[in-house]
């Protein structure tokens, strides 16, 4: 896989780059790059089952339909579609992101709607529109790990909260808003994903929907729900948005078209009141002028056949299954020891080890086995925390894959859970207690997820 | 003259590695050679003949590349190639057989005591432990012994952090050493043909030494260089530097990372093939020698020939 010789000529030497390197803002700093992302690098080879993506299945879009929609776009809305657009996006392309939102009960006003270049472009635009350096962001323990270098790129202060089966310990986030207003500072934001989160898999539960609804209101406090995955529900009741619960008041919403569509069209969306609205188009003209009108295009032509929520449904049943078959594996692979999230939706399972046991080196022994996951660590902005968990993501591989990559990853968690047992003579037959030591200084009390099939 | 870059791998330092030859490919082209990248995988035997450089840039680092594997493969196929040698090489990348090599030599290294996983899982090596942690007392270091950069390092600050450390140490080799901490300042010296460049410290800049990560980050740990050492410190540094490159038999180029502490310098380890990215070592130490990263790639070219020569 060499690059074509004549390729780097092209860009500026690297002698070059160190020279540039005076000139790096300080937020640069902040960017972090660690041994983990070498580590990272090596499971992109082709041997390797990586159950460490987060991508969702693309390969049953039915492809006919895909170039009929193309086809007509180029025969009647070439000009538009090839041309600049308003940056709020096109109100047809509203007019589905309202749809959707109405799947999952939920009523925004048109003009409370913004198209982005993917959701990860509203994490960016919210950010950008309120963080200054310093300024604190609240998000779940573990977060998801694309939010983090977001986070640090706007110089915020991230706390995390801790979760447990029902998502984030509200009691906690008390606690950390008591310190904070006791030290004169409130938190921008709290960054939410409530349904199916990435990485742990958690649901946010109705009770803790409307506290945490009610919390918000009665501080005066911003949501962001950030929630791609709702609607990939296979199991279980479906839940109210808590941008619903709270009618959008104090709710900034995020979806996107990724999960649901395609990633690859890079269409996502933000829901936000007026003013802060108002703040966040100005930013998005900055950053990109509009959302590309061409995918645009694409979406309101695959709207206009109607069975877009016949493809999602037909995407959360392949979920359901490869869901199933990791669940299996695990038990069947993973020592007694070891705890999992099995979520009724989404797209991941956080696996909890023993405490002795550090995933980032564990990933070291996987690869040697062609077997790759997350190591939990990536989704924590403190260093230190998350290390005895892993991200294993179930959309992108088939269930026999699954299967075979969690044999893999259970047998060199078994050898390091006997190499242990040699080395304390002990083999620990209790699940390793969380650090159970009491939250000094407002730092997180840990809540070790639970085995949901041993309740 | 046509030079054949040899990056990637399937090691864990591939990235770095990437990063080490694609500057080297630059570097290389603006010398006005002609630069043939192979990330090096299966097909490397075939691509280096249909290639035929006259020699080959190693910019490979870990297990395979850095150990000796592919400059055993140069020497069959006879193409010179930069960097140490297959011994050179081999001794470096297993810490094991360089400490013993530095003991051997007189360099000063820590105290360790190394150990197969076999003797831990089927001889009750456990069992010794206590008696070796009091000997070298705490903190200790607990290292893969064939690994590179950070990775799988681990301090243990009581013996209840022992164990962990060694299993994560063991997710890299099925060989460990066990070491004693060496208090000091960081130091990196660079050994370019047979001479020593100016010597770089490493400054943790959050002021937590046992956080190895910080190392390697950007803006997580000020390097200074030349190093502010007294002229005795630097002869001292330099001579520990120069004995351990020869005790482990490198040629071409090498980089020896050391400790200085109240007892003069220790010799931590030497990596065979440092790194050659923008924010690595020995580019650093050359240009405080007055070579430019041209000048740099250039005099290790020159050194491959004649090593295979000698």
């Amino acid at each position: 896989m060499e690059e074509p010789p004549h390729r780097r000529r092209a860009h500026a030497g690297s002698r070059d780059l160190e020279r540039y390197a005076g000139l790096f803002a300080a937020r640069t700093g902040v960017m972090r790059s660690s041994a983990m992302r070498d580590l990272m690098a090596v499971t992109a080879r082709p041997e390797v089952i990586s159950l460490a993506g987060g991508l969702p299945d693309t390969s049953t879009f039915p492809a006919a339909a895909f170039a009929a929609q193309m086809t007509r776009i180029a025969q009647e809305s070439a000009a538009e579609a090839l041309q600049y657009g308003p940056t709020e996006g096109f109100a047809e392309t509203v007019d589905c992101i309202v749809e959707v939102m109405g799947a999952e009960g939920m009523l925004p006003d048109p003009d409370d709607v913004i198209v982005t270049t993917g959701g990860q472009q509203a994490i960016d635009l919210v950010c950008k529109t309120l963080l200054d350096p310093g300024d604190v962001v609240v998000c779940e323990a573990p977060t998801y790990p694309g939010a983090v270098p977001v986070f640090c790129s706007y110089q915020a202060e991230t706390v995390q909260i801790e979760c447990d089966e029902e998502g984030m310990a509200l009691t906690q986030l008390e606690e950390v808003l008591a310190r904070l207003d006791r030290e004169g500072r409130r938190p921008k934001f709290v960054y939410t994903v409530p349904s199916f989160q990435n990485p742990s898999g958690v649901t946010l539960s109705l009770e803790r929907r409307r506290r945490l609804v009610e919390l918000a209101r009665s501080r005066e406090l911003l949501l962001v729900e950030d929630n791609p995955y709702g609607l990939l529900r296979f199991g279980g009741e479906p839940l109210p948005p808590l941008y619903q619960l709270d009618g959008g008041d104090f709710v900034i919403y995020i979806g996107t078209f990724s999960k649901i569509l395609s990633p690859g069209i890079r269409l996502g969306w933000a829901v936000a009141p007026p003013p802060v609205m108002e703040k966040i188009v100005l930013g998005k003209q900055a950053s990109d002028l509009c959302t590309s009108t061409l995918t645009q295009h694409f979406v309101r032509e695959y709207f206009a056949e109607g069975r877009w929520r016949e493809y999602v449904d037909s995407l959360a049943e392949i979920y359901r299954g490869r869901r199933d078959a990791m669940v299996e594996a695990l038990r069947e692979h993973f020592p007694p020891q070891a705890s999992w999230t099995e979520p009724d939706g989404g797209m991941f399972i956080w696996a909890t080890l023993p405490e002795f046991i550090d995933t980032g080196d564990l990933l070291a022994k996987a690869l040697r086995e062609d077997v790759a996951f997350v190591p939990g660590q990536s989704a924590y902005v403190e260093e230190g925390r998350g290390r005895s968990s892993m991200r294993l993501n179930f959309s992108a591989s088939g269930e026999e894959e699954i299967r075979e990559g969690v044999r893999r990853i259970g047998n060199v968690v078994a050898e390091q859970v006997e190499l242990y047992g040699a080395l304390t003579g002990e083999q620990p037959a209790v699940p390793a207690p969380a650090d159970e030591s009491e939250a000094d200084g407002g730092a997180a009390d840990v809540l070790p997820f639970r085995k949901e099939g041993s309740a | 003259m046509k030079v054949a870059v040899l990056k990637g791998g399937r090691s864990l330092e591939r990235g770095v590695s990437l990063r080490s030859g694609a500057r080297v490919e630059d570097a290389l082209e603006r010398l006005g050679h002609e630069a043939v990248a192979i990330d090096a995988g299966a097909d490397l035997v075939k691509r280096l003949l249909e290639a035929e450089p006259d020699v080959a840039f190693v910019a490979m680092h870990g297990p395979g590349g850095e150990d000796g594997t592919v400059q055993e493969l140069l020497e069959i196929l006879g193409i010179p190639f930069t960097g140490p040698g297959v011994a050179g090489c081999g001794r470096c990348m297993d810490k094991v057989l360089a400490k013993q090599a530095l003991r051997a030599a007189g360099v000063p290294t820590p105290d360790w005591f190394a150990f197969n996983e076999t003797a831990f899982r089927e001889l009750g090596a456990a069992d010794a432990l206590a008696g070796l942690e009091q000997r070298l007392g705490f903190p200790l270091v607990v290292k893969p012994s064939r690994g590179g950069s950070a990775l799988g390092v681990k301090f243990a600050a009581s013996r209840y952090e022992v164990p962990a450390a060694l299993v994560s140490a063991f997710s890299y080799d099925d060989r460990v050493l066990i070491e004693r901490f060496a208090e000091g300042r960081e130091l990196a010296v660079s050994v370019l043909g047979d001479e020593a460049l100016p010597v770089v410290e490493a400054i943790p800049a959050g002021g937590d030494r046992y956080d190895f990560e910080a190392r390697y980050e950007i803006g997580r740990t000020d390097f200074a260089c030349p190093a502010e050492l007294s002229e005795r410190e630097t002869a001292a540094v330099t001579a520990a530097a120069l004995a351990a490159y020869e005790a482990l038999g490198c040629s071409g180029f090498s980089r020896v990372d050391l400790i200085l502490g109240e007892d003069g310098p220790q010799v931590l380890e030497v990596n065979a093939i440092p790194g050659l990215t923008d924010t690595s070592l020995l580019p650093q130490a050359a240009e405080a020698a007055g070579m430019s990263f041209e000048d740099l790639v250039g005099r290790i070219l020159e050194l491959a020939p004649e090593r295979a020569a000698a």
